[in-house]
């Protein structure tokens, strides 16, 4: 074929570039340990079922976030008919207390990082 | 090249388009945002602040409501005024009210400070250029900020005559020397923020804090707030006792913020 | 037809590395403009915007000045613009690509720029600005490659093309007039609250455009088989003299109203650019430069046969480039914030890396008209062997 050589130097270029998260991983000892969040001691139910919290907690922040700072709506009534207050570090955070120890538990792992922190607090008022 | 791989580049890169544009998928239903008022949250039609010039003077240097807003907010206290943040300040009355100042005025009116904050305009052009509706005029008249939808564009600050608000040129985060308040959420960097006239108070049946405060260390009377619509309101009443101007009325931004002079 | 942009000689490839190696010096800075923050740039509290949004209006006006070459050309029938018509489209496209950029690198927030389209607001007219920009460029991208790729297999355009290029004239006065709306809505910028914005803007823009492509094409002439021809090279001049004709009539006519009516409000701004306000004077050299370099280039393009000597047109061009950009870019952005609406003076000043980032973008905008040009220079190259 033409250009053989231009051509494998960038499949291998790609290749190499494609499997960087496992050779790399391995090579530094960098890859990451799952930590399960710690969950709260005392209370154990949650605004919502796990399932849906797992799936969809971030749909939830939005509506809270979008009816508190753009409707003055305060109040949330979830699928059980229990009423919470909308808020991320008087509801939330008030049963979570840390992020380190809940929200970054996963997100870390997942290499997630949302940036609600860079405003919201916690209990602890941890940056 | 070959007309079929061509087409079947094309095909394929409009199928990813098309899949990349797809509605998300059908999400779990949740609950649902209640529609009935919070107790205790305090309402109004229209609401407006009265700012006794005459009695602020007499203590020149008073900064009891600029501390207790900056300190409940949060606002980093940042040394280069060319990115300061501030929400509430003083500056001379001949800068404040350039119209109504002029070289004889008595006791050297001129030069002293008089209290500026957001207007909450009745008729806003920060709110008229906001691209994104971060920036919008609620019902009962505040001119609020949600700070998630901000772009950092600034072009209300560019549209605001009154010099109310502040840009985050940086995370404001290490200038916060007074202490975070959990409570109350920081800005990011990136994000224009000002005066929302204390929601977050006003729902919990308090006063703005600068009100709060002054009331404390000055008496009634100094700053009052209320609801402009209301003919008994403290505000309404405050405004009959004597002669009062706003910032650049001319530009038909209808501000709330009313000063007795 | 873009394989064309993948073979040059060195000097081609010379200045593909040099303007790549620039571009990338920008990406850099911007990145440290991310991680900190607009913090690292001149701007602040009183002065909001300076440079990338002064570059943004400037080069809103390059983008819009292709409707000198398409008007003429495709509604009028003036043959001589015919192989030129396409520079002049791919200046469009790069200037516009620019301008985005610059709008980009200005905001705090850029990952929520779809913000803009998700919730669209009607009133805000820099919602109108990201909807015709866009919009300008889709069709500057779709009539450049239409009409190109026609004339390389020898066909007339389809004629569904005709309205879309015909939709570009008034779209390319929209952009820049829209633009000019951005700034002469605001009663907080008594400077800017001025009807003659608009027509300051498109007539700066229109000395400004050709101006550029005037030199694009005596370099492409130099360097390369492309000529545009003496003809289509002077009817640009000479729509360059008419516009600089009237961008400083309007400039006088401006002045006129302030410095007659004496209205502080009015008086300040001018005062400041010419004189220094309150001791305060930065760029009082950089106005009465770019005026000086306005009135000159007018008066020798006026004359006949220094316009028609290429070698002077050449040196007038840059001129009148370089009045414009200042006069549009640091005379008429910042200045609107000079004195603040409390009176004070805050002057402005670019940081290292907000002109490293600038320019950064000037090579990315310019590394893609260079791509481009070759495409199109090597497709004439062919079709007149």
């Amino acid at each position: 074929m033409y250009d053989t050589g231009k051509i494998m130097t960038g499949l291998a270029a790609v290749l190499v570039m494609l499997t960087l998260p496992f050779w790399y991983s391995a090579a530094t000892g960098k890859a990451g340990e799952k930590h399960d969040p710690v969950l709260p001691k005392t209370e154990k139910k949650c605004v919502e079922s796990r399932q849906y919290m797992r799936d969809s907690h971030m749909d939830l922040l939005n509506q809270w976030r979008d009816a508190v700072v753009r409707e003055d709506r305060h109040t949330y009534v979830s699928q059980d008919g229990t009423r919470y207050e909308m808020s991320l570090t008087n509801t939330c955070m008030k049963c979570h207390v840390e992020r380190a120890q809940f929200c970054d538990k996963c997100h870390t792992y997942m290499g997630e990082s949302p940036f609600c922190w860079d405003c919201h607090l916690d209990r602890k008022g941890v940056l | 090249m070959d007309g079929s791989r061509r087409a079947f580049l094309k095909t394929a890169g409009c199928a990813i388009l098309g899949a990349g544009l797809a509605a998300p998928i059908a999400r779990t239903v949740g609950g649902a945002v209640s529609a009935d008022p919070t107790p205790g949250e305090l309402k109004a039609g229209r609401w407006a602040i009265v700012v006794d010039v005459r009695k602020c003077l007499e203590r020149e240097n008073c900064r009891a409501c600029i501390d207790a807003c900056h300190v409940a907010h949060n606002v980093p206290l940042i040394k280069n005024p060319a990115h300061e943040i501030k929400w509430i300040w003083k500056e001379p009355f001949k800068d404040t009210f350039e119209a109504e100042a002029h070289p004889h005025l008595d006791k050297g009116l001129a030069g002293q400070h008089v209290l500026v904050l957001c207007n909450h305009c009745d008729n806003p052009p920060c709110v008229r250029v906001c691209p994104t509706k971060a920036t919008w005029k609620r019902a009962d008249g505040i001119v609020m900020m949600d700070q998630h939808r901000c772009i950092g564009c600034r072009y209300c600050i560019a549209g605001c005559p009154y010099g109310s608000r502040s840009f985050n040129w940086q995370d404001p985060r290490p200038f916060i020397t007074t202490g975070i308040k959990p409570e109350y959420p920081t800005r990011m960097k990136g994000v224009v923020e000002k005066c929302t006239f204390c929601t977050e108070r006003l729902l919990k049946g308090l006063a703005p804090a600068c009100v709060e405060v002054c009331n404390k260390v000055a008496g009634p009377g100094t700053m009052t707030f209320g609801d402009i619509r209301d003919p008994g309101s403290d505000v309404v009443r405050m405004l009959k006792t004597g002669f009062s101007i706003r910032r650049k009325p001319g530009l038909g931004t209808e501000p709330q913020i009313f000063y007795l002079v | 037809m873009l394989e064309k942009a993948l073979h040059g000689s060195r000097r081609y490839w010379t200045l593909i590395g040099f303007l790549s190696a620039v571009a990338l010096v920008g990406v850099v800075a911007y990145l440290k403009q991310l991680s900190t923050g607009l913090v690292i740039t001149g701007l602040s509290r009183d002065v909001p915007w300076g440079m990338y949004i002064a570059q943004f209006t400037f080069l809103v006006g390059v983008a819009a000045s292709a409707v000198m070459v398409v008007l003429p050309y495709y509604l009028h029938d003036f043959k001589a613009f015919g192989r030129l018509a396409i520079l002049g489209e791919f200046l469009a496209i790069g200037a516009v690509t620019m301008c985005m950029l610059f709008i980009f690198v200005d905001m705090g927030q850029p990952t929520r720029v779809l913000n803009v389209i998700l919730h669209p607001t009607l009133n805000s007219l820099m919602f109108w600005d990201m909807m015709v920009l866009s919009g300008y460029l889709v069709i500057n991208v779709l009539v450049a490659y239409v009409t190109f790729t026609s004339e390389n297999k020898g066909v007339h355009p389809p004629s569904w093309i005709k309205p879309i290029i015909i939709l570009s004239i008034p779209w390319a006065v929209s952009i820049h007039t829209v633009t000019a709306f951005l700034y002469s809505g605001l009663g907080a910028r008594p400077f800017w609250l001025t009807a003659i914005l608009a027509p300051r803007f498109l007539a700066s823009a229109f000395a400004s455009g050709p101006s550029l492509l005037i030199i694009f094409c005596l370099v492409l002439r130099k360097y390369t088989k492309f000529d545009a021809g003496e003809e289509a090279i002077r009817k640009l001049s000479e729509i360059v003299t008419y516009a600089m004709a009237a961008n400083i009539f309007f400039v006088l006519v401006e002045l006129f109203t302030a410095l007659y009516s004496g209205i502080p409000e009015h008086k300040h701004h001018f005062q400041y650019l010419f004189f220094g306000l309150h001791g305060h004077n930065a760029l009082v050299p950089y106005m009465w430069t770019s005026q000086f370099l306005a009135v000159t280039s007018l008066v020798l393009l006026l004359i006949p046969k220094i316009r028609t000597n290429f070698k002077y047109l050449f040196a007038i061009c840059v001129g009148v480039i370089a009045a414009i950009w200042i006069e549009k870019g640091l005379g008429m952005v910042v200045t609107g914030f000079i004195p603040s609406p409390l009176g004070k003076v805050t002057e402005y000043g670019p940081t290292l890396l907000e002109g490293l980032i600038t320019l950064g973008i000037y090579a990315g905008g310019f590394l893609i008209i260079t791509l481009l040009y070759k495409i199109a220079v090597s497709v004439r190259e062919e079709l007149e062997a």
